[in-house]
């Protein structure tokens, strides 16, 4: 069964007059198809204003559907019922690393979701012990959020979501705040969370390096999914991903002007060392 | 410049006062507080420093540290000290051309100024041995019956362990606002009064835009993870009274005991 399945899913933002006259509508979604199979690693690219974020909102019943239908865990974004139990089974990472951590002490932060949730004392406990230890920060478990790096910061964000046991986590441009190294750092614990503990990653990015590991991509403009397909296939189609104003990661782009130039080499280069072994072998 | 800023100040100390549960340290200055006002009398405060002097052995907090905060008091203490002294009516014991000292107005003002000192020192000492943490936790429980009148208990104290998280990030938010302007000419430190609060303006407003946008952001992260107020909520680490917590107890009600006999039969 599909985790998430969004079926012509809408979102209209109103543009209001200071007398609460709607003056216009910002179609921020428009009939949105996506499917996450359980245990899958999904990115959605875009660059900003392309809705991806909107998107991701409503995957955690955030915002609610305008038009179409959004069912999370064969639940029903649109009944408020659900609310909590969506929240559960879809933790979400946001941007800014200080924004979304509450409490003073790392630990007590991590707790925060499972006390919401009304989890008893002792396993609040092995929870956060075991989401820290998986993004590897459980030696700072009684250390303030203020002296960690950004990427430890986001490291911590993501076991106090861990700390919830979802079924999927979404991160919402985990990275777009954070130095080349702390980037690293979370991209990879994403990846770990996915081939460890089997968690259905969904990571919305406007870097297509970090794209590269991930089972199938969305790329959306203009509140569309404008090209959908496994990575290899997406960053073959330069031209078109040039259109939708996305950076092509500057290895793909050389094989591409190589290939064009009449060199013999497959489309879709992804890194560095395939490049090389193509090269070599060609 | 806003470094300084020291609110709910810890000192971290291994001592029996640190561990004491927090509702104890609430109920134990409500009790000294109200022990000051009872004391009224040169037995009563000597009873009083004896006491105090105790716990600060107990707390293994210098005593420096204590003091640290009657400097910020010592002109009111001055100014209050001064106008009860001049004052008050009653028997007249000195004469300084229109300025009189009564006999009352001596007294009130050394109570006064004691009562004010003991104050300070007395509730610094919980606050520098209880982590703001444990005394917001510890004020959740405290006020509870609170709720039945429709206070909001666990909200206040969400808003202020929050509020304590943010301090640092704002004050460090402000120093770079500040150098950016600085950076761009502005100049916070000449001029009076009038001219420092009206280089403050252009340092408020980036700060408060920010501060609104970072508490959306936080109550879009709250919600994100589940939070739906107080109701059905655990605790991960909830207060439990320990042997030594009741034994602290039973201190406290002994020494408010003792200071009242002390009143009643001196």
């Amino acid at each position: 069964m599909n985790i998430i399945e969004a079926k012509q899913l809408v979102h209209e933002f109103f543009r209001r007059d200071e007398e609460g006259n709607i003056e216009g509508i910002q179609v921020a979604l428009n009939k949105v198809d996506l499917k996450v199979e359980a245990g899958q690693f999904i990115s959605i690219l875009g660059h900003n204003g392309s809705g991806k974020s909107t998107l991701a909102k409503h995957i955690n019943a955030l915002l609610t559907p305008s038009d179409g239908t959004l069912y999370v865990d064969g639940k029903d974004t649109a009944d408020s019922n659900n609310e909590l139990a969506i929240r559960q089974s879809a933790g979400m990472v946001f941007q800014n690393p200080d924004n979304q951590i509450i409490a003073s002490i790392v630990e007590e932060d991590v707790g925060f979701g499972p006390e919401n949730m009304g989890v008893p004392t002792d396993e609040i406990w092995e929870r956060v012990e075991r989401s820290l230890k998986s993004v590897g920060m459980w030696k700072y478990h009684a250390h303030s959020p203020n002296k960690l790096s950004g990427g430890q910061k986001q490291r911590v964000a993501i076991a106090g979501v861990m700390a919830m046991e979802p079924k999927c986590i979404i991160l919402d441009e985990p990275t777009a705040m954070l130095d080349p190294d702390g980037r690293k750092e979370v991209i990879k614990v994403a990846h770990e969370l996915n081939r460890k503990k089997g968690m259905t990653v969904i990571l919305i990015t406007h870097y297509m390096e970090e794209v590269v590991g991930s089972d199938y991509v969305y790329v959306m403009d203009k509140g569309k999914v404008v090209m959908e397909g496994e990575p290899r296939d997406i960053f073959s189609r330069v031209d078109e991903l040039k259109s939708h104003r996305m950076d092509v990661p500057q290895i793909t782009l050389l094989a591409h002007e190589l290939k064009k130039s009449g060199l013999d080499i497959p489309d879709g280069i992804l890194t560095r060392e395939e490049l090389i072994n193509v090269l070599n072998l060609g | 410049m806003f470094r300084e800023i020291t609110i709910g100040q810890y000192y971290p100390a291994e001592s029996r006062l640190h561990r004491l549960d927090p509702r104890v340290k609430l109920f134990g200055t409500l009790i000294y507080l109200i022990s000051i006002f009872i004391a009224n009398d040169i037995w009563g405060f000597l009873f009083l420093t004896v006491m105090l002097g105790v716990v600060i052995g107990l707390s293994k907090v210098p005593f420096s540290y204590m003091v640290k905060g009657l400097k910020g008091i010592v002109t009111l203490l001055i100014i209050a000290g001064v106008f009860n002294l001049f004052m008050t009516p009653g028997q007249t014991l000195a004469q300084l051309g229109p300025l009189t000292i009564s006999d009352v107005g001596l007294k009130n003002a050394v109570l006064m100024t004691a009562r004010m000192i003991f104050l300070i020192i007395g509730t610094s000492i919980m606050t520098l041995t209880t982590t703001p943490n444990q005394l917001t936790d510890g004020l959740e429980i405290s006020l509870a019956p609170l709720t039945l009148i429709n206070v909001p208990v666990h909200e206040i104290a969400l808003m202020m362990s929050i509020a304590l998280r943010f301090i640092p990030i704002l004050v460090e938010e402000t120093d770079k606002i500040m150098k950016a302007q600085m950076a761009r000419g502005a100049d916070f430190e000449s001029g009076g009064i009038v001219k420092k609060a009206k280089a403050m303006v252009p340092l408020l407003v980036p700060l408060f835009v920010s501060a609104f946008r970072r508490a959306s952001d936080l109550a879009l992260a709250m919600e994100a993870r589940c939070y739906h107020g107080g109701e059905g909520r655990t605790k991960m680490k909830p207060l439990r009274y320990e042997e030594y917590d009741k034994r602290a107890y039973v201190w406290i009600v002994l020494y408010l005991l003792v200071l009242i006999v002390i009143r009643v039969v001196f």
